[in-house]
């Protein structure tokens, strides 16, 4: 074999398995080295990420009281590869449905992205206790049929609706932007707070969610965890919040405010916290969670009254004769009006051809003039400072009147924790070049401002903030929601002072016709002198209806600890409607009940009076004397 | 005493080394792939890890009898094997049940054999015998004998292969095909061997990436022939090297093509200029095949005419392909082939076994999830995981180290097989020794291959790897007679009578 001549073959032979291994090699390198992606999709193949659900943080009242918490829901799952051979009858029995949902929940299952016959899938989700439990008894008997604890809200009062909010399963949309801010929180499917405090503090009360992590094979069945949970995530329960509501006062305002369309806000004026915030009509919370939800969510949109529009930070209303005291002290600041300067009145305010009519007959005082609430008082008071010579005209006069009333809250957001507040309107100047052109208006042509009707536009939660800057003489804190949350500590957006362009000195005359308002002004009958209330009273014109009634108010004078708004809609007279529920409020809020039995008397009447408007289209009425 | 001691040290202990080490690799892997993460027990030889080591220790043993047994007999009885084994062939083909498909496997009370794994050993050593004969291929041309002596060659060869065909057991006829391999050492002409191969991997390749490309440069539909063109022109350049030893040629046209296409690329990566790498490949076979005719002509060798003809014969083929291919194949036929090519993801045949098995070993990393850690063979998404697709699991939990050190280990042993078979006296015992070689080699290549996506999905073993008693006992007794025959070479310079 020395000869043969085929011998060199061997090393073509040798090389070309060499190079089919370097090739195979070459190509481990680019599988496991250099490509990562084969990594990713194992782990997608194999681990089964289960998320476990934090309780959600519980809100509880300005004494500590628990309003909001969590109750045990159940989903029903079904694993259809192994339900298959399921006593239907039997089964649609125990969860009290028929054949036929039954047949079309199964159907939609199967439609569901990443369905697989071997994993749980749910069936009927957030079963009460009270349906859970008969269904539980029979549970042994279906093979494939698991449960899943989820936990909703419980309520232990029937109210707060509004401001507690409400929470439901995050939409697609919400979910994209939820993406878009980097919040990866949330997973179709998952519960987001959608209005309320449960919105604004979602980020709090959701807490942190937990994964358990399991192996799962080639069919998606478990089996088991992986490292023995050494790698699961526990989750972390949500924070408490404690909110500045105190929830008895609120349920007694939405008692007073029941079959009436408006809204009571009351802020403690030293720290700016909200104490009540009834919105009414308004609706038991516990309606809109669960199964019912829904059925619930759909009556409340269809009701004419609107119960869930927000009236205490989302209308806006022209202030009336309560803006007289904001009013008041601009002139006061501006050096127009003093505690004894006196404007006469004849029936009216006059210039030239307008008129603004008023009761009164005689020279008032500033006090006086709030306590009677005398629009000649104001319109007089208004015109000489818009029109004075050193603002040179009137567009600057009337931007420093402007400048004044925002220093005390009005025409932007007050930047409360209440969702979806809206700004009110102080015009500017530049709002009255464009209607009347430049210098083509004065004071007489925006004479309704002064009063407090005209352009302006408040929402109750602003006129609320005005009766806490007045008890203050002149500084207010955001109107807030929030007392406290567990871990961490609240906005310092809240606990700023803002300090108002008003020299504190101004106040105590606005305070003082503010009492008489009370004492034997146009509020005199719900006189208590224990309780030492100052007021004002509103009425504002309503091109639709039935006037409002408005009323502010503050208590005690000398160290005041409750400032009101109450606006009832279509009632008339705000000393009418307004000021007894403003009164009631003051009283169950610094005595902790009524009680005399004429106040007591009012507080049945109140609850009793249904001032709900009529449905049927109204005749808009024609222009009314401001009281 | 004296002939004992010879004998031992006559045996060639690398190869039982490797082969040890290989099928207790092995059986780790098995272990591996067969352990379930829900069971604490640690053993059950009920399990398939338990019965492979039952196979291994009846392997060994086999190895053991091979190598005390009488080396002579295996040259002398080479063709009463064959006929046996082809008896029992067709025994099974009538008498085996059907098994997923194949009737393949004999059912022996509590043990099935697969006859087919042992018909590769009786063919082997029938063509060993047959072209280890001092007289065989003798002489040159055409004459009567050297017809009659490759007619034989092909009967040997391809009678066991028909009949495994039958069987329901393409893979394992497909090997057969390896024995090319032995068949070139022993004189078959290499450039026949060149252009089956050529035809078989430009079709493949042609098809497979017809419609995917990694290169920016080249279109997705031309891809396929683009790598069949580059292919060519770097084939015929050693063609070049091998045939007629013209380094000059060699050197003149790699500058060209180094310039052609390293050009390409700078302006492509550097200036952003798009040039059709298809276009270069045209140009740069074109010069070629110009550059040839110019040689032919000038040192009147006809040898560069066929060069130039096999560039231009790949060039067509190539596009024939695509073109038949694309345009002449009913879409179902088109599909079929697509699957098998692992072209489609088909989620539920080979496509997604391969896609799963490259997820398998692609998650292994550099390191591996290490021993019992690996989630995608444990947890059943790859196939065959045991059997066929034993390598996922060496990819999987002993990473890029583990693989390449297997394939080291394969390549240690092939090529000291074909040291081994260099050395023989015998040319019963050569022949024997590359076909060993060859079988060995083919199953690792088609088998690595398949797992990775490189080769179509062909359902045969790894070598010492895969579970199962009949392919372990066929490789051994392939391997452990080549250990005998090489142990007879080393003691006396001669054995058999050849």
């Amino acid at each position: 074999m020395v000869n043969d001549p085929y011998q060199n073959r061997k090393y073509v032979i040798g090389g070309f398995m060499l190079l089919v291994v370097a090739i195979y090699v070459a190509r481990m390198f680019v599988l496991q080295i250099m490509d990562t992606s084969y990594r990713d999709q194992a782990d997608n193949n194999a681990f089964y990420k289960e998320i476990t659900y934090p309780p959600r943080g519980v809100i509880k009242d300005r004494n500590g009281k628990a309003i909001a918490f969590n109750k045990d829901a159940y989903d029903i799952l079904i694993t259809v590869r192994d339900a298959k051979g399921i006593d239907t009858a039997s089964f649609c029995n125990a969860l009290d449905i028929d054949r036929a949902t039954f047949e079309e929940r199964m159907k939609k299952i199967r439609l569901i992205p990443g369905y697989s016959p071997y994993t749980p899938q749910t069936f009927m989700s957030q079963l009460s206790d009270e349906e859970f439990a008969p269904f539980q008894e029979k549970l042994f008997r279906f093979k494939g049929i698991s449960v899943r604890k989820r936990t909703l809200r419980n309520y232990s009062y029937p109210c707060g609706a509004l401001l507690l909010g409400d929470l439901g399963e995050i939409s697609a949309e919400q979910l994209k932007r939820k993406q878009k801010d980097n919040d990866t929180y949330y997973q179709p499917g998952d519960f987001i707070g959608l209005s309320g405090l449960e919105r604004t503090y979602e980020t709090y009360l959701r807490g942190q969610k937990g994964v358990k992590i399991w192996l799962r094979d080639a069919h998606g069945r478990k089996k088991g965890r992986f490292e023995d949970g050494a790698k699961d995530v526990p989750f972390i329960a949500g924070s408490d919040i404690t909110t500045t509501i105190d929830i008895d006062l609120q349920a007694y305002g939405e008692q007073l405010m029941a079959n009436k369309v408006g809204s009571i806000v009351a802020i403690e004026p030293k720290t700016g916290e909200i104490l009540a915030m009834v919105s009414a009509p308004t609706y038991d919370p516990s309606l809109l969670v669960g199964r019912k939800r829904s059925k619930e969510f759909l009556k409340l949109v269809k009701n004419p009254y609107k119960p869930l529009f927000d009236r205490t930070v989302q209308a806006t209303y022209p202030p009336g004769s309560t803006f007289k005291t904001a009013n008041t002290l601009v002139l006061m600041q501006e050096g127009f009006v003093n505690a004894n300067k006196c404007y006469s009145c004849t029936h009216g305010f006059h210039a030239g051809r307008l008129t603004v009519g008023c009761h009164h007959n005689g020279s008032l005082d500033l006090i006086n003039a709030i306590k009677l609430s005398c629009n000649a008082y104001f319109c007089y008071g208004f015109k000489d400072m818009i029109d004075h010579p050193k603002y040179k005209g009137a567009a600057n006069g009337f931007e420093t009147w402007k400048k004044h009333l925002v220093s005390m809250g009005f025409g932007y957001r007050l930047g409360t924790d209440a969702p979806s507040e809206k700004r009110g309107y102080i015009p500017n100047a530049g709002v009255y070049n464009k209607i009347y052109g430049e210098r083509h208006w004065k004071a007489t042509t925006i004479i309704s401002d002064a009063i407090g009707q005209g352009e302006i536009l408040t929402t109750p939660i602003q006129l609320a903030n005005l009766a806490a800057v007045i008890a203050n003489k002149g500084y207010y804190y955001t109107p807030h929601l929030i007392k406290s949350i567990a871990g961490t500590t609240i906005d310092t957006a809240f606990t700023n002072k803002h300090v108002s362009t008003i020299n504190p000195k101004h106040f105590g005359p606005v305070i003082d016709g503010m009492e008489q308002v009370v004492q034997h002004g146009t509020a005199y009958w719900i006189r208590n002198d224990a309780l030492g209330m100052c007021g004002k009273t509103g009425t504002a014109e309503n091109p639709h209806g039935k006037d409002h009634a408005l009323f502010i108010s503050f208590a005690p004078k000398d160290d005041p600890k409750i400032a009101i708004c109450v606006v009832v809609e279509n009632a008339g007279f705000g000393a009418t409607w307004a000021a007894p529920i403003a009164a009631l409020m003051t009283e169950k809020y610094l005595n902790g009940q009524i009680e005399t039995p004429k106040r007591q008397y009012w507080e049945t009447w109140l609850k009793e009076s249904n001032l709900l408007p009529s449905l049927a289209p109204v005749i808009p009425s024609t222009a009314k004397t401001h009281k | 005493m004296s002939r004992r001691r010879n004998f031992f040290k006559s045996i060639d202990w690398w190869i039982v080394a490797l082969y040890l080490i290989l099928v207790i690799c092995g059986w780790v892997c098995i272990y591996g792939a067969s352990y379930n993460f829900e069971d604490t027990v640690f053993w059950d030889i009920d399990y398939r890890y338990g019965k492979q080591l039952l196979w291994i220790g009846l392997a060994v043993f086999i190895g053991g009898m091979i190598l005390l047994l009488d080396g002579e007999m295996y040259s002398v009885f080479a063709y009463g094997f064959y006929g046996g084994i082809i008896i029992l062939l067709l025994i099974t083909l009538v008498i085996a049940p059907d098994i997923k498909g194949s009737r393949s496997w004999l059912v022996l009370g509590p043990v099935n054999l697969q006859p087919a794994e042992f018909a590769k050993t009786a063919t082997c050593l029938a063509l060993a015998k047959l072209m280890g004969g001092f007289d065989f291929m003798s002489g040159r041309g055409f004459t009567r004998k050297r017809v009659i002596d490759a007619s034989l060659v092909a009967l040997i060869m391809f009678l066991p292969c028909v009949i495994i065909i039958l069987q329901n057991e393409t893979g394992s006829a497909l090997v057969t095909f390896a024995l090319f391999v032995m068949l070139y050492r022993e004189g078959f002409p290499g450039i026949l061997l060149l252009a089956g191969m050529c035809a078989v991997v430009f079709f493949i390749v042609a098809i497979r990436f017809g419609a995917e490309s990694i290169i920016p440069l080249v279109p997705e539909e031309s891809f396929g022939i683009f790598l069949v063109l580059f292919s060519a022109i770097i084939i015929h350049l050693f063609l070049i090297l091998v045939y007629f030893g013209d380094t000059r040629y060699f050197r003149d046209l790699a500058i060209l093509n180094t310039l052609l296409f390293g050009g390409g690329v700078l302006a492509y990566k550097q200036f952003d200029i798009p040039v059709s790498f298809l276009t270069l490949c045209y140009v740069s076979i074109g010069i070629a095949i110009l550059y040839q005719a110019y040689r032919a002509l000038k040192t009147w060798r006809y040898t560069y005419f066929l060069v130039g003809l096999f560039l231009l014969i790949s060039t067509g083929y190539a596009h024939a392909a695509s073109f038949a291919f694309n345009k002449i194949l009913q879409p179902h036929q088109r599909t079929r082939i697509e699957v098998t090519l692992g072209m489609l993801d088909d989620p539920k045949k080979s496509g997604y076994n391969v896609n799963q098995s490259k997820i398998a070993i692609g998650s292994g990393g550099l390191e591996g999830k290490g021993f019992l850690n690996g989630t995608q063979t444990k947890l059943k998404y790859v196939p065959e995981q045991d059997t066929d697709f034993i390598f996922c699991t060496v990819g999987e939990e002993h990473g890029f180290i583990g693989c390449a050190v297997v394939l080291l280990l394969y390549s240690a042993l092939l090529l000291r097989l074909i040291n081994r078979a260099e050395k023989q006296k015998l040319g019963f015992n050569r022949v024997y020794g590359y076909s060993v070689a060859s079988i060995l080699f083919f199953h690792v290549a088609i088998n690595v291959g398949m797992v990775t996506g490189l080769t179509p999905v062909i359902g045969i073993p790894l070598p010492f790897f895969s579970y199962g008693g009949s392919s372990l006992w066929g490789f051994t007794i392939l391997l452990f007679i080549f250990l005998r025959l090489d142990a007879a070479n080393n003691e006396y310079g001669l054995s058999g009578r050849g």
